[in-house]
């Protein structure tokens, strides 16, 4: 057995990437590569809103704003920066990080529900000046011309295997990575400050500097998902940055499990298989998806990831059960 | 920016007074929606997140009443009332189920309700913009003062808020039934063990706040046009209407309102691509100066 929680994870990633590889040739179709890159995008998102709902207890209601810069920028950086396609993205990897830094300040010094308000007003602030900017940003019509990608390294991301490859490299990687800020010293520090604030101060942490740093990682993984959509759609969209987003990745976390690391994954994973099937059927996605949403709230609450691990530490007393769901009532 | 025209706007009185009674109105409209927001979350603690589609329902059924029966009083009171009313029953139905959960079913509650409403006007409206138009009785000439203008309705529209306001005022401040909101938003707890049916008191606070958004919207049907989603803009101000003011208050929510609401007003000739920032400069500075708003108790 392998013993270093790294390399179990580093093989297992390999291991991802491996099947994900396989898989178009069991799945041939261009519907089937289009559903993992849209899943890639959301999946990176989910997650890394996680980090801060479930991990910090930050019920942030804005990070769709992360995911709307980092489309906007990545996407704006190669059409009118010309620049190639590493550059543009730790660019926008910068960016996202920068403005996490800058909005966190603000935000995390406030309670939960005005936390969670205040960054859904920073993330409707931007999603009015994308409508406003036309010059830059296309307005309400979004980002018109395409996007041009460069290739780099010999990989051509205008071919959909290239793109196919790279967001399912780019996933397997953000994901492994935030597995492991989730796991070391500073992601159980962060779990403290979730659990009791006070105390971490009593340790000699300074719980506000935890906080924020996780907002900007948080950030720079969030505008990494938008990427990933922008290089899809080869534009981007004011919806991108719209608060049905931020809604979204909230209720995927809460649809596979607040408590499990790939919760948000499978969440994504069964938000995009439903969209895609209501949208089929009709219209009104929106009314399916509100019923469905207070289903879950009102029903089951930890997720199907999370109900299922609890099913199977039941039955087979394994002794490994699903967290409780992290984020507490606040009275601090 | 174009400060010059901010220059000249201030520089000449029908410039500044026509702006101002822009501020005005939709300050007026904004203190509706924000004091039932306030008065929800200072005795409940809950945020109500889909306020903003109280609104836009008060909208629609006002234009709905006023297209069946041309009668434009009957609009605004079966659109406040009706709102209340529903507000009442989700808050019966759904909300009250997740009080003293985390916040983060709180807003997926809301958020449930708030998608499948918005489908809901577009199956029973449609999805176009509609718009009612001035009814009759305010249709005369408008009022000059140094040059600006007043419309009509606009101080019709002033009038009764004000009215509103010192009327929620004075229920909360100076009735028993005041007392007993104030009582069950300090310690419910204690409250119900003094005999007070506290769900009573939370439905009803609930119900009045769905009533002054449902008036705020019918309110707003002559001088705005209908659109599914129209709420959200509105929650989001008032919010930093909340938030400028102090969560709770609604001395606060008033002149939290009026200031937006003028910010916005110049901010239009001054910024016109920046007036939703020029917002957020202004609560980011009032939260630094004052972290629980201008009326806001600390703590």
């Amino acid at each position: 057995m392998i013993r270093s929680p790294i390399a179990r994870d580093a093989l297992i990633a390999v291991a991802a990437i491996l099947v994900l590889a396989v898989l178009p040739l069991v799945f041939p179709g261009q519907a089937f590569s289009d559903f993992v890159i849209r899943l890639s995008a959301f999946a990176i998102f989910a997650t890394s809103l996680n980090l801060l709902i479930g991990y910090g207890g930050m019920v942030s209601f804005g990070h769709g704003l992360f995911y709307g810069l980092g489309a906007y920028s990545f996407a704006l950086l190669l059409q009118k920066g010309g620049i190639s396609v590493p550059a543009a993205f730790a660019l926008t990897v910068t960016i996202g990080g920068a403005v996490a830094a800058v909005i966190g300040a603000i935000c995390i010094r406030l309670k939960e529900i005005y936390f969670s308000f205040l960054t859904l007003a920073f993330q409707m602030l931007l999603y009015s000046l994308i409508i406003a900017w036309t010059p830059l940003t296309g307005g309400d019509q979004g980002l018109t011309g395409g996007v041009p990608r460069p290739p780099f390294l010999g990989i051509r991301l205008d071919d959909p295997q290239h793109l196919y490859l790279f967001c399912c490299v780019v996933l397997v990687v953000s994901l492994f990575l935030m597995r492991h800020i989730v796991e070391s010293p500073f992601g159980y520090t962060l779990r403290m400050v979730r659990d009791n604030p006070r105390r971490v101060g009593f340790l000699g942490v300074q719980a506000w500097r935890i906080r924020l740093l996780a907002f900007v990682v948080a950030g720079i993984f969030g505008s990494i998902g938008g990427t990933l959509m922008s290089l899809y759609v080869s534009s981007a969209y004011p919806d991108f940055a719209y608060w049905t987003i931020s809604g979204e990745g909230v209720f995927m976390i809460l649809l596979g499990g607040i408590g499990v690391f790939l919760g948000p994954l499978v969440g994504a994973t069964l938000l995009l298989l439903l969209s895609d099937t209501v949208t089929r059927l009709t219209e009104y996605f929106g009314l399916v998806l509100g019923v469905v949403i207070l289903c879950f709230a009102l029903g089951l609450r930890k997720g199907l990831l999370g109900f299922a691990l609890d099913a199977w530490a039941k039955r087979g007393g394994a002794g490994r059960s699903a967290p409780r769901p992290a984020v507490t009532a606040g009275k601090d | 920016m174009d400060f010059e025209a901010l220059l000249s706007c201030f520089s000449s009185p029908s410039c500044v007074i026509t702006q101002t009674t822009g501020g005005l109105i939709s300050g007026m409209l904004l203190f509706l929606v924000a004091a039932g927001l306030s008065l929800i979350f200072g005795t409940l603690k809950v945020v109500n997140f889909m306020h903003g589609s109280l609104y836009m329902l008060g909208a629609y059924f006002a234009y709905t009443v006023y297209a069946l029966s041309g009668n434009y009083a009957l609009a605004v009171a079966g659109a406040a009332l009706g709102v209340g009313l529903f507000a009442l029953i989700f808050e019966r139905l759904l909300m009250s189920r997740v009080y003293g959960s985390d916040v983060l079913l709180q807003l997926l509650v809301c958020y449930g309700v708030i998608l499948i409403l918005d489908d809901a006007v577009k199956i029973i409206w449609g999805a176009q913009f509609l718009s009612m138009g001035m009814p009759p009785a305010f249709q005369r000439p408008p009022l000059f003062i140094a040059g600006g203008v007043l419309p009509v309705f606009y101080l019709f529209l002033i009038v009764i808020t004000l009215l509103v306001a010192a009327g929620l005022g004075f229920l909360i401040a100076g009735t028993r039934i005041g007392k007993i909101v104030r009582a069950a938003a300090i310690n419910p707890t204690m409250t119900s063990a003094l005999g007070i049916n506290t769900a009573v008191v939370f439905g009803g606070v609930f119900a009045l706040g769905g009533l002054l958004a449902g008036l705020a919207g019918a309110l707003a049907v002559p001088v705005r046009s209908l659109v599914s989603g129209m709420g959200f803009s509105i929650l989001i101000e008032s919010f930093i209407v909340t938030v400028i003011g102090g969560m709770g208050s609604v001395a606060g929510a008033l002149v939290g309102a009026l200031l937006i609401g003028l910010v916005r007003s110049f901010g239009t000739i001054g910024f016109p691509l920046f007036t939703d920032g020029l917002m957020f400069l202004f609560m980011t500075a009032v939260l630094i100066v004052r972290p629980s708003g201008l009326f806001g108790k600390e703590g």
